[in-house]
């Protein structure tokens, strides 16, 4: 995995729940009806204002609630370069990783502002805010995860060990 | 070196001799449950595009319990499947017979030490067995269905220890509501929440399912209770053979002085009945604190709140009495033995008598499915784990959750009652 060329920091608050990343009300929908109204009661603007490579910045607890898995997987079809959490919430965590979606934990997110540009490295787990000069460290994913999400997810993952196996 | 209770059964899974809290493993599952919802219908396209079988058949247990009693088409056509998916796999099937949760237990197959996975939510419930037993969503259960496996973080320890005894009128529920309202719905930081003190070893099996199962609701991995003599007379029940269990079962017990992350002490006798607000498990406060908010649907259902025992302590308040006017009493037991057995000795007999109408040994109402949905007009006084706007009906419907005690009580009065204020 190569560091993600600059994009834009979406900043969010504290207990981001998966009924705001993905709606009951479209669950029954496909993802790509899903993520257009991703996070629409918290920041309207963010669905149809996101490109791949933006990154999203948010506070304590991020994805706690329903353990369904499009509240990730909404967020990895509209193309972040990855989630920057001062905490998750373990099953988002888990399937997060699952569908593919980088997540990083920074417990100081001091100096991160909403429209930042910057790039996120998952291997090496630093979020750079190019133009202001700023490195933020986070924990870096385990090791045994970051092949997982270097290959897409779970199941690709999955694919090519059973592809692998004599 | 010391070790928690959690700490030993992941160490044990991926082969290690210890772990560390924050180490991510991988660890060997000894058992993975799955339901008609989020079972064979999800997971087999996954399979199929992996072009690959169960890593073990004989681990896989599989329990039709959201879609049941199928009647609608979509539910029909599901359990069809479900049925054909067992049948071709050879998994260990339980059709229609009860909500997962409880029914794994009572099948004999969980046993104390073993490392299990869920694909539901309220899975830690198999942690009051002392086993590690946790929820996972469905492109992850496919995974294990795979290969066997499943990455962990091992946890800390989140002790929660209860001294004293419960007061009459007391019971695990309102243990549970009260740590809710205390800890948060991010309180157990998905860690291994784990609870102890002696008002926990004086609690029945199903009072400690109880308990596991809402460690859903504080936001744990699991929910764990030590292994003893009440979980073998338990599995004993069920037909397994336990002897030695003394011998068998003497690791699994967090060591003393074994680090602990956090460790809370509560006293069981001061804590009175609790109930809990719309919309959230997190909004606990004393029965008598509810301001005598009228009900009109009393629901005793789901795998929280109508095992066995829950059906009795309903029963110990209902008998010679009945539904207040206006209120509509509805019981969904846990599963197929336990109304067998409410049958047979006449517990059953007095929630009928009273005006309760037996609904299917499902998930019924608590997950939304159902003829009794609740209507926006409705509030009802539950004893399931969540009243999450929306959950049980329509979104204007307004669910307080309390033990099957309080439940009982409250339909007796029609207003939301303390149940020692019926008794005494």
């Amino acid at each position: 995995m190569t560091e993600t060329q600059p994009g834009r920091v979406w900043l969010f608050g504290d207990d981001i729940d998966t009924d705001q990343l993905a709606p009951g009300r479209y669950m029954r929908g496909g993802i790509e009806q899903l993520a257009a109204h991703c996070l629409e009661a918290a920041r309207p603007d963010f669905a149809a204002g996101v490109r791949p490579g933006d990154i999203l910045v948010a506070g304590k607890n991020f994805g706690m609630g329903s353990s369904r898995e499009q509240a990730a997987e909404a967020l990895r079809h509209l193309g972040l370069a990855g989630v920057v959490a001062r905490s998750f919430a373990g099953i988002f965590y888990r399937n997060a990783i699952n569908l593919g979606l980088p997540v990083l934990t920074a417990p100081d997110l001091a100096g991160v502002a909403d429209g930042d540009r910057a790039t996120l490295a998952p291997e090496t787990g630093m979020l750079r805010l190019t133009e202001k000069g700023i490195d933020i460290p986070t924990e870096p994913i385990p090791e045994n995860l970051r092949g997982i999400i270097a290959d897409g997810g779970l199941v690709p993952h999955l694919k090519k060990r059973f592809a692998a196996a004599p | 070196m010391t070790a928690t209770l959690a700490q030993k059964i992941i160490a044990r899974a991926c082969g290690r001799e210890s772990v560390t809290a924050g180490d991510v493993v991988t660890a060997r599952v000894d058992l993975a449950m799955i339901h008609d919802s989020g079972g064979p219908r999800r997971v087999e396209p996954i399979l199929k595009e992996l072009g690959v079988g169960l890593f073990d058949p004989a681990k896989v247990v599989l329990i039709s319990d959201h879609f049941v009693p199928g009647d609608t088409d979509e539910g029909a056509r599901i359990l069809d499947l479900t049925r054909a998916w067992a049948r071709e796999k050879g998994v260990r099937f339980h059709d229609g017979v009860g909500i997962c949760h409880v029914v794994l237990p009572e099948s004999g197959a969980l046993r104390p030490g073993m490392f299990v996975v869920g694909g539901d939510s309220h899975s830690p419930t198999g942690g009051a067995f002392g086993a590690y037993m946790f929820g996972i969503g469905a492109t992850e259960m496919a995974g294990v269905l795979a290969t066997g496996e499943i990455w962990v973080r091992v946890p800390g320890t989140i002790l929660i220890e209860w001294q004293g005894r419960l007061g009459p009128g007391v019971m695990a529920k309102d243990m549970m509501l009260a740590l809710c309202g205390r800890l948060g719905m991010d309180g157990g930081k998905y860690q291994a929440v784990e609870y102890t003190g002696e008002a926990v070893a004086a609690l029945s099996m199903q009072e400690r399912m109880t308990m596991a199962n809402m460690a859903a609701e504080l936001g744990g991995q699991t929910g764990m209770i030590a292994p003893d003599a009440e979980t073998a007379r338990f599995l004993r029940g069920t037909g397994a053979d336990v002897t030695g269990w003394e011998q068998d079962w003497a690791w699994l017990r967090t060591d003393p002085g074994a680090e602990l992350q956090e460790h809370h002490v509560f006293d069981a006798a001061a804590l009175p009945p609790q109930v809990a607000a719309p919309h959230s498990p997190a909004n606990a406060m004393p029965a008598t604190e509810a301001g005598k908010t009228a009900v009109n649907v009393a629901y005793i259902g789901a795998c929280t709140g109508a095992k066995y025992d829950d059906l009795a302590a309903a029963a110990s308040i209902l008998k010679g009495r009945t539904a207040a006017p206006g209120v509509e009493i509805l019981v969904a037991p846990s599963s197929r033995r336990d109304q067998d057995r409410a049958a047979d000795d006449g517990t059953l007999g007095v929630l009928e008598a009273a005006g309760a109408k037996l609904l299917p040994n499902a998930c019924g109402i608590c997950a939304g499915y159902g003829a009794h949905r609740l209507g926006a007009e409705v509030t009802c006084i539950s004893s399931t784990a969540r009243n999450f706007k929306g959950r049980m009906g329509d979104p204007e419907s307004k669910v307080w959750l309390g033990s099957p005690l309080t439940v009982a009580a409250s339909a007796v009065t029609g207003r939301i009652t303390d149940p020692r204020e019926v008794t005494e």
